[in-house]
């Protein structure tokens, strides 16, 4: 039992250090705090899915409540997967934000900015560990609400506008849930995720429930930017200060991910969604949709940040894809690309924090022949960017790879098509940035400008790096991603 | 109206509205903290008590004037306040797990569960009441501070 407490301990910590963030003078303070209190969740995040046994997971009465009264905390290969991920991108970022939000948030607002960080930690992992459907909306509203205001506190005018959109479709999204989540707990009695899935199927056959598994897809499609509800998403992630944007791009669409997966699999099975009822094809659907429309609209865009969120969408429609393959092997290409596409992605992102710090700009023809000035940012952007195409030999091919091999075992001939076209498109977007930077001219009149400070550089370029080594040993990464796939797959049955 | 009426807004100059908001503040804070100490009985409990509280500093702030409302809770001490309770909560919470039990599991603080229960909840409840008050008053002077450009 007080072993186990590390796993209250790990949203606990941050959840408390946040008040206490809020309290410290001066502006340094507060983000050691922060980075201390990240490193140390990623250890204790490290320790604790060291010890989920093969088979199985931690459980974690809250209060000494036993579940399916109290509120369980369950850990297993699947959500311990998530939360290294998500304690991973944290301590990677927060060494990065000293500079690089000092430079976008008024320093007044700097222990409120550490503050909102911390909780939103602490609202991500929470939703990932906990076992019960409630616990995971008031957790997904925690991580919310400090994203909004995350978004909000950088020193543009814009941000304010983004961040009210995104609050406005959050809430909806949230709302949503609920709404889905009293419906479950109307049929069933019941808010426990294991408890759910072995009461659902006497009434699954009920409107109610398939009410409630709507509502709850739309509003944690909304939370992940599926299209078409991932209007929210280029606003916030542009307009966010620039750590923020690359954290919130590794992991809070992730966690998102995670969740549907979560309610797919583990409370309403798979038999559920995928025989019974045809949601399985709108997830097919409106994954295949993502992935054309997000690349296209990728290609058009003019601002480096706004081309990686419009990127992101696209992303967000293969982990989709291989979610409603419902296989094993589509299951285990979703997860793979979750953790891959995380790294790609907040890599990207910090290097595009890299060039704002230097220029006040990430658009495209601010950014010409910067590759000359900035040589370090550019080549770890031009190298994430090879993984974001799906280049070997980088984390982004392996999990393409896994996602072809995946779409033509269940003989989706077009899937598997749309994803080597949609390959191409992403790299005609890398390519538009790489060009800018690489072969044009410096830009006239542009003030010289040097490298980034190495404390941004260190942490873009660990991702980077990150990229080519789960590019070329792929044991750990395929093998956790297969071991929570069986264990959903599995556990649906 | 010799006294400070700057940044006052024109109920200060309402009578019938001061007299009876004198007599009605005090009960109402009476009422909170009723429902705040009772709450492990009867419906209530930390929130419905914070937001009972803090509508009664808003009703001052109203009719008085937020300056005066800010110079009775000044927005340094509202902070400590809000994150006081929160840390008092997970307090209780972290003193359960120091105890040798789960987190959050009152039974634990004493040696009579029952007595370790209510000690427990009602500490995790003055927490609340005190973090939804502040919450509270401070989301009123944010928005009743804005001055016009």
């Amino acid at each position: 039992m007080t072993d186990l407490n590390s796993l209250a301990l790990l949203v606990v910590i941050p959840l408390l250090s946040a008040p206490v963030c809020l309290l410290l003078p001066g502006e340094r303070l507060p983000w050691l705090l922060a980075t201390t209190v990240t490193w140390l969740v990623l250890v204790l995040a490290l320790m604790l899915s060291a010890g989920i046994p093969e088979q199985g997971s931690l459980d974690y009465a809250m209060g000494g409540w036993a579940p399916p009264w109290g509120i369980e905390y369950r850990l297993d290969a699947f959500n311990g997967f998530v939360a290294i991920l998500v304690a991973t991108i944290g301590a990677l970022v927060l060494p990065y934000a000293a500079a690089s939000v000092a430079a976008e948030v008024a320093p007044s607002k700097l222990p409120g900015f550490y503050a909102a960080f911390l909780l939103l930690l602490a609202g991500l992992l929470g939703t990932t560990i906990t076992g019960d459907i409630f616990n995971l909306f008031v957790f997904l509203e925690i991580s919310s609400l400090s994203s909004y205001i995350l978004v909000s506190l950088a020193d543009r005018r814009r941000a304010l506008v983004s961040a009210y959109q995104y609050l406005i479709l959050g809430t909806i999204g949230a709302t949503f849930i609920l709404i889905g989540t009293g419906l479950a707990y109307a049929m069933t009695g019941t808010l426990n995720m294991a408890d759910l899935a072995a009461r659902l199927p006497a009434v699954a056959a009920t409107s109610t429930v398939h009410t409630a598994f709507a509502f709850i897809a739309i509003g944690v499609s909304i939370k992940l930017a599926l299209f078409p509800l991932h209007l929210w998403l280029p606003n916030a992630y542009t307009e966010a200060p620039s750590a923020v944007a690359a954290f919130l791009a590794g992991t809070a669409t992730k966690v998102a991910f995670y969740v549907l997966t979560r309610f797919i699999f583990s409370v309403f099975g798979a038999v559920f969604v995928f025989k019974l009822t045809p949601f399985g094809w709108a997830f097919t659907t409106m994954a295949l949709a993502a992935i054309c429309l997000g690349s296209v609209a990728a290609i058009f865009q003019d601002n480096v940040k706004r081309l990686l969120a419009w990127s992101s969408i696209a992303q967000i429609g293969y982990t989709v894809l291989g979610l409603s393959m419902a296989t094993v092997a589509g299951l285990t290409a979703g997860v793979l690309h979750l953790f891959n596409h995380a790294l790609i992605k907040s890599a990207l992102f910090l290097a595009a924090g890299c060039i704002f710090y230097r220029l006040k700009s990430v658009d495209l023809v601010s950014i010409t022949g910067l590759g000359r000035q900035m040589p370090w940012t550019m080549s770890a952007f031009t190298l994430a960017g090879l993984s974001l195409i799906g280049l070997p030999p980088t984390a982004g091919f392996i999990s393409k790879w896994y996602l072809l091999t995946a779409a033509l075992e269940r003989g989706w001939w077009p899937a598997a098509i749309l994803i080597l076209v949609t390959s191409l498109l992403a790299a005609v977007y890398i390519w538009r940035v790489v060009e800018s930077a690489w072969l044009k001219p410096i830009a006239i009149g542009r003030a010289p400008v040097t490298e980034a400070p190495l404390s941004m550089l260190v942490p873009t370029w660990a991702l980077v790096l990150a990229n080519i080594y789960f590019g070329l040993d792929t044991s750990f990464t395929t093998g956790l991603a297969g071991r929570a796939a069986e264990t959903l797959i599995g556990g649906s049955r | 109206m010799g006294e400070s009426t700057v940044g006052a807004s024109p109920v200060t100059n309402q009578p019938v509205l001061r007299v009876t908001a004198k007599v009605l503040i005090p009960l109402i804070m009476l009422f909170a903290l009723y429902v705040q100490f009772h709450g492990d009985f009867s419906p209530g409990g930390g929130f419905q008590a914070g937001v009972i509280f803090g509508s009664a500093v808003i009703l001052y702030g109203l009719v008085f004037g937020e300056q005066r409302a800010a110079r009775a809770l000044p927005p340094g001490l509202l902070r400590w306040l809000a994150c006081g309770g929160l840390l008092l909560y997970g307090g209780v919470g972290l003193a359960c797990i120091a105890s040798g039990g789960a987190f959050l599991e009152y039974g634990i603080l004493t040696e009579n569960p029952v007595d370790g229960q209510h000690l427990g909840i009602l500490l995790v409840e003055v927490g609340v009441g005190l973090t939804v008050t502040s919450v509270m008053v401070t989301i009123f002077s944010v928005f009743a501070g804005r001055r016009q450009a």
